[in-house]
Parts: C-alpha cells; sequence; structure tokens
C-alpha cells in the first residue's frame, strides 16, 4: 500500500502463465540459518541450523501458492520470515516491489497490515481470557485507522457473520467453541484489517476431515469474495490439491520443485515429490493390492548437518556419485527444456524423470 | 479397575451366558452393549451408548468417528485404563478369551494389561516419560511382568528396537525420548506394546501425528508385525484414507454409537449410513482437483444433549420427521453389514454425486 497500488484486477480465472501479471509478493534468494551456540557466558557459535537455505518465489494477486514438505522442512520458518516476525539471514521478500525485511517502525507497521496469518493450531493460537470480540478486534487497536473504535463491535459482528458464526457469539470465550469453530475465529481475525495476503500455516492439519471441508470451503470463498493471495502451507498433499493453483515442494530448507497444480500432481518429475505422492493414502480398498507406494527409508536428516550435494540423496533410491558432489538447481531439467508439455517445470534433481503416481481424474 | 470401585457400576448386566474360558471358536475380544457415560458438573455426558463390535485373531477392525464420537473412551474402557471418576462404564461387557473383564478385580485386570492386550497412543511424545532413557521404558516391561533382572531386560529391550527397525539399537537404547523423531517414537511405542506379545493390539490414532511419508512407514510397520504375531488389531482414527490400506472390517461412531459395521471393501464402494456416505465424500482426494470439496453440515452433537431420535438427524440431508422421534436400530443390511439409519436402503441405492453444502 506504499508504493503505488496497482488496479484491482478482477481476478477469478487466472491465467497459468503468469508472465504477464506482476508478482504481489517475490521471494529471493531467502535464507535463515538459526546459530547454534555453547557456553553461557561467551557464546560460541558452533554451526547453524540451516532451516531456509535459498528460497525463491512468486505470489500473483488473488492466487493460492500451496508449500508442502515434511516436518523440520523449513515450511513454517518461511511464514514467519514473511510475517517479518524473524529476520532473515540473507535474500529479500518483495511486496509490491518493496524490500519489507529492511523496513522498520511505521513503513513495517503498514506493510504488516497487507500480510495477515492463521495459525495451525486454534486451541493454542486464541487467548483463552479474551473474548471472541477482544479476539477478532485486537487488530484494531494496533491499526486504529481501519475502524474507529465507536465501530469495532459492528465490525467484528460482520466479521463473525462472513466466516459462517453466529453474530451472538461475539461475548463467548475461545473454549466455548469446537476446533472448527476456532478455526473461523482465527481467519476472522486474520481477515479484519483487510489483508491482501494471508500466510496460512498448516490451517487444518488439527481438525477432523469433516470439519477440514468446511474450512477450506470457507477459505476458498473468502478468496474470491476478497480477492485474497493465499499462501496455503500443509503437509497433506490431498488437501493442498483442493486449493492451490501453484505448488511449491519444499525439502530441508530448500524449494525441491515448483509448478502449477498440474504439473506437480500429475506430471511431478522430482522423486521426493513422486514419494510424497505416493504415500498419501487413497480411500480405495480396491486400489491397495495394484498401487505402486514408493516408501521413503529413514527420516529427514538434520538440517543443523545437511548432506552435500542433493540433500535429498540420503533417502532417494535415483542417488548417484554426482548427487553428492554436485548441488542440482532449482530449474526445468534439461531432458524437458522446450518440450513445452507438462512436465516442463523447475525441478532440482540430476535424474529428473516423469512418473505417474495419481491415477488420472476419474470421472 | 476403572468402572468407579467394585460397587458404583450400577451394572446391569445383559447376559449372555457363555460356557467359562470358552475362547475357541469365539472372537478375540467380543464388546457387547457397552455404555460410559461422565458425571460432571454440568450433568452426565453420554460418551458411549450401546457398542457391540468384536475382532478375530489376526484381523483389524477399524474404528472411525469424529473428535466426540467415543471411539477413544470405548477403548479406554476396554484396557481398564478410563478415569473414574468422572468416567463409570454402567452397562455392558467386554469378554476377552471368553472371561468378562469388567467382572474382573484390579490385580487380575493389570495382568491381563501389557500381557495380553496392549495399547499404542497418538501422542507419543507425551505417552513417554521424559526423564526415563528408552531403553529403561522398554525394559521395564520385563522387570514388572516377567521379572527379568536389568540386564536381560536391557538386551530384550534392544532386541525390541530391532525388531521395530530402529537404526542403532545398541546405541540409542541409551538415549532419551526427546532425542528421536516423531516416527521414532511411535516406533518405540509399537515395540513397548508388542514387548509381551499380547493377543490383542488397540492403535489410538497411531499416525495421526505424523507426516505422510513416515505415516505410511509406520503402517506398514504395524500390518507386518500383526501378520507375524497374529494379532487382533483395533484400529480407531477420524481418517477413513489411513484404514482403507490395512483393515479387514471397519465400524463408524457417531456420539457413541456404531451407526454402520461393514468390511472394507463394502464400505468404501457403497455405505449405508448418510454419516459414512459424508464422511468419504469429504476426503480430499489427490485425483480431483480444485472441486469444492463435500463438507458435512453443522457439528457432531454435544454428549450432554443428545438429540432425540437418530443423534445425526440434525446434520442428516436424508432426515424425515421419523429420524426426530425415533432412534434407529442397527438394521441387518446384509450378512456381514449392519447401519443404524431408517432409511439404509435408499442410501445404498443412492450413487449420485453429493451436492456441495451450501
Amino acid at each position: 500500500m506504499t508504493t503505488a497500488s496497482r488496479p484491482q484486477t478482477p481476478e477469478q480465472p487466472l491465467p497459468p502463465d503468469p508472465a504477464d501479471r506482476e508478482p504481489i509478493l517475490s521471494v529471493r534468494g531467502l535464507v535463515k540459518h538459526f546459530p547454534l551456540t555453547r557456553g553461557i557466558l561467551f557464546k560460541k557459535q558452533i554451526g547453524a541450523v540451516q532451516a531456509v537455505d535459498g528460497v525463491n518465489f512468486d505470489l500473483y494477486a488473488g492466487e493460492t501458492l500451496g508449500i508442502v514438505g515434511e516436518s523440520g522442512c523449513g515450511k513454517s520458518t518461511v511464514a514467519r520470515l514473511l510475517m517479518n516476525l524473524e529476520q532473515p539471514t540473507a535474500g529479500e521478500i518483495l511486496f509490491k516491489g518493496e524490500d519489507i525485511t529492511k523496513l522498520s517502525g511505521r513503513a513495517l507497521k503498514a506493510v504488516r497490515r497487507n500480510i495477515q496469518m492463521v495459525f495451525q493450531d486454534p486451541y493454542t493460537s486464541l487467548n483463552p481470557r479474551m473474548t471472541v470480540g477482544d479476539i477478532i478486534g485486537e487488530p484494531f487497536e494496533i491499526h486504529s485507522e481501519v475502524a474507529p473504535k465507536g465501530d469495532r463491535r459492528r465490525r467484528v459482528r460482520e466479521l463473525l457473520d462472513v466466516v459462517g458464526l453466529n453474530p451472538e457469539y461475539i461475548n463467548r470465550y475461545p473454549h466455548q467453541f469446537s476446533g472448527g469453530q476456532r478455526q473461523r475465529i482465527g481467519i476472522a481475525r486474520g481477515l479484519a484489517l483487510h489483508p491482501q495476503v494471508i500466510v496460512a500455516d498448516e490451517p487444518v492439519s488439527a481438525l477432523d476431515v469433516s470439519v477440514q471441508a468446511q474450512v477450506v470451503n470457507l477459505m476458498e470463498r473468502l478468496q474470491d469474495e476478497f480477492q485474497l493471495s493465499y499462501m496455503f502451507i500443509a503437509h497433506d498433499l490431498s488437501i493442498v490439491r483442493h486449493i492451490a493453483d501453484r505448488v511449491g515442494v519444499m525439502y530441508l530448507g530448500k524449494i525441491v520443485e515448483i509448478g502449477s497444480d498440474e504439473q506437480i500432481y500429475e506430471h511431478p518429475t522430482h522423486p521426493y515429490t513422486q514419494a510424497l505422492l505416493s504415500a498419501v493414502p487413497v480411500p480405495d480398498p480396491q486400489a491397495r493390492e495394484h498401487r505402486e507406494r514408493i516408501i521413503l527409508a529413514g527420516d529427514v536428516p538434520s538440517p543443523a548437518n545437511p548432506p552435500s550435494g542433493c540433500r535429498f540423496r540420503t533417502r532417494c533410491w535415483k542417488a548417484q556419485e554426482i548427487c553428492a558432489e554436485k548441488e542440482p538447481p532449482l530449474l526445468v531439467p534439461e531432458v524437458f527444456r522446450g518440450t513445452a508439455g507438462p512436465a516442463e517445470h523447475p525441478s532440482a534433481c540430476h535424474f529428473a524423470e516423469e512418473k505417474q503416481i495419481v491415477p488420472p481424474e476419474s470421472e | 479397575m476403572s468402572t468407579g470401585g467394585s460397587g458404583a457400576t450400577d451394572a446391569l448386566m445383559a447376559p449372555t451366558p457363555r460356557p467359562p474360558g470358552g475362547d475357541e471358536g469365539g472372537p478375540l475380544l467380543d464388546v457387547r452393549d457397552l455404555h460410559v457415560e461422565f458425571r460432571t458438573r454440568e450433568g452426565t455426558a453420554k460418551a458411549v451408548n450401546g457398542v457391540d463390535y468384536s475382532v478375530n485373531a489376526g484381523e483389524t477392525l477399524a474404528v472411525l468417528g469424529e473428535s466426540g464420537s467415543g471411539k477413544s473412551v470405548t477403548a479406554q474402557a476396554i484396557m481398564g485404563i478410563l478415569d473414574s471418576p468422572p468416567g463409570f462404564i454402567t452397562r455392558g461387557e467386554v469378554v476377552f478369551q471368553g472371561r468378562d473383564l469388567l467382572k474382573l478385580g484390579n490385580e487380575e485386570r493389570r495382568k491381563i494389561r501389557g500381557a495380553k492386550m496392549a495399547m499404542i497412543f497418538q501422542d507419543a511424545l507425551s505417552s513417554l516419560n521424559p526423564v526415563l532413557s528408552v531403553g529403561e521404558q522398554l525394559g521395564e516391561m520385563f522387570r514388572v511382568h516377567r521379572g527379568m533382572s536389568r540386564k536381560d531386560s536391557r538386551a530384550k529391550a534392544i532386541e525390541l528396537m530391532e525388531r521395530v527397525r530402529i537404526p542403532a539399537a545398541r546405541e540409542r537404547v541409551k538415549q532419551y525420548p526427546h532425542q528421536f523423531s516423531g516416527g521414532m517414537r511411535q516406533r518405540v511405542m509399537i515395540a513397548m506394546a508388542l514387548a509381551l506379545e499380547p493377543e490383542l493390539i488397540i492403535a489410538d490414532e497411531p499416525t495421526t501425528a505424523l507426516d505422510v511419508t513416515v505415516q505410511a512407514q509406520v503402517m506398514d510397520l504395524l500390518a507386518e508385525l500383526q501378520r507375524e504375531y497374529n494379532m487382533g488389531l483395533i484400529l480407531i482414527t477420524h481418517d477413513l484414507g489411513v484404514v482403507a490400506d490395512v483393515a479387514d472390517k471397519i465400524a463408524v461412531m457417531y456420539a457413541g454409537r456404531i451407526v454402520e459395521t461393514s468390511p472394507v471393501h463394502d464400505i468404501y464402494r457403497a455405505p449405508a449410513h448418510p454419516y459414512t456416505r459424508g464422511l468419504l465424500d469429504s476426503i480430499p482426494r489427490l485425483d480431483q482437483k480444485g472441486r469444492e470439496l463435500y463438507a458435512i453440515k453443522g457439528l457432531p452433537p454435544n454428549l450432554l444433549h443428545i438429540p432425540p431420535g437418530c443423534a445425526f438427524n440434525p446434520r442428516c440431508p436424508r432426515a424425515q420427521a421419523v429420524c426426530r422421534t425415533d432412534e434407529p436400530p442397527l438394521y441387518r443390511v446384509s450378512e456381514d453389514r449392519a447401519s443404524a439409519c431408517h432409511f439404509w436402503k435408499e442410501t445404498l441405492d443412492d450413487d449420485s454425486l453429493p451436492s456441495p453444502d451450501a
């Protein structure tokens, strides 16, 4: 909002080719290392947890970018960096062309209004001693220009209505709500300041399947209604498929494959994406006999001491010598360059090949 | 035991006389007409209202339901670890190898727990003791139940850790739970449950807290060990996806009752209860993109005030007047299927696509 804002284009079916659009948020070379220290009085740095190590992506207006990965891959750290809750070690985060990591004071406050967050755990992210009205209205305390004091209760009621809760609940406390309802309260709080970007960090992981669907549908409706851009972080690939336009797959602090929904789900070329997809349980007992599953051995290595070269090589069935020596860049693999097929998308693997894991949509 | 002391169970034991010790032929575990309630200051919450299910040796029963459906409480009642008060078993039988466990005393119950039936909990980090090493906790099973020495029990612990494929077991046996990753901790829990080679394992959401890749590893391990030991397995979960790969039969719970039971193949093809149908339709699927997810409208009922008639009627797309007054019995759908819905036939035959919930 500080730089010249582009006219709000009526979004709807977004062209998959982003070349003609300008990103609302772009991340360039983002790095976050947490120092590991030893000693109490004289702290000596003995290493660093490389939580995020060179991440690039763009988020366009009105679109949903899904970020998936296992625990410890750095996806939540990316979210915290976007919110400016952590200072990056290197790299920049451009919100409409302005690097928000360099901002402070009034300018930072102004940008923050435009990027809001919805947290994972609706049980701990709401203050148990505050009423719902106070929780949703709290952003107005900080950004009083959005709603004058006398108008706040009305605005909160409106927000409750928008997320499908009874506006009469304004004086209730969080414990009087179920998990799904609490997540709606979290979303209402995120919407209060009319942000342009919402960073949702595993917003439905803590909910039952039936309630997940309600919350995801609500988020999609709100996106259309308020032209929001979502950054949707999750470990569940199937829920991401329903909401995301583009998907980035993270592993140990790096994006290993990024592309459109179709490219990632129907034409994955990175072995890690293929393994993730094949591990998703399919609710069909017929399929269990003849479904090929790639089960990865072991756990994610420690980000304090990541493997050399390709970070996935320790669990990869294709790994060869080159994988330990040379880090594969996140580019369109040579074999697919210029093919104009759906496999032509960035994938950080020396031996990228297309493999169909998900059966084509059956009607 | 946890049934609220010996006298506190106002036991209206529905008696189906059984030959004592007749565990041949009969199922390994047979739960009959189980009722559990929680007496709280706000009133009595009826958590389990007449649950019947059975598991045979070598069989996997999946118990499915949302939070608050009573699936975990049933498991706790079977294990005898229900918090009492406030929880009380007011009626029913838990027949295990021909004996009604609810009639046994504390001491006898304790001998069965761990040795004959064991439980795997959802959250391995909070179920393991953070100040004892993994080896000590595993070894404790052998010291307490088998009277082994410390040295022998440690050797046994290492053996167990190798069984559940924890790498470098000899070194890791000395480590503490926080030094293990989520998947490895869950393996430790499985090892602990397996320690005394029980006949029945109850796994309460064993993979819910894990990543999909690790989830697949853990489920495979569990299925393999079950086959090897020919154990009965009760798998409690809210995720129909996980269940499809491993279960033999499924029991769907809602508001403390079983609303549908079925062999695994039939239920996915044609559910006979609208609630099961809703659960199936609301699963996000990898092979269906961008479509709006079907959502079951509304919320599960408050157990203090379960709606009259069918408990699911306020959320049911098929509800009619009769559903608000008459509680549906568990209708027999076929030889091995049952559904507690007045309109099970219509639900079964209906193969239209769900209309997205407005």
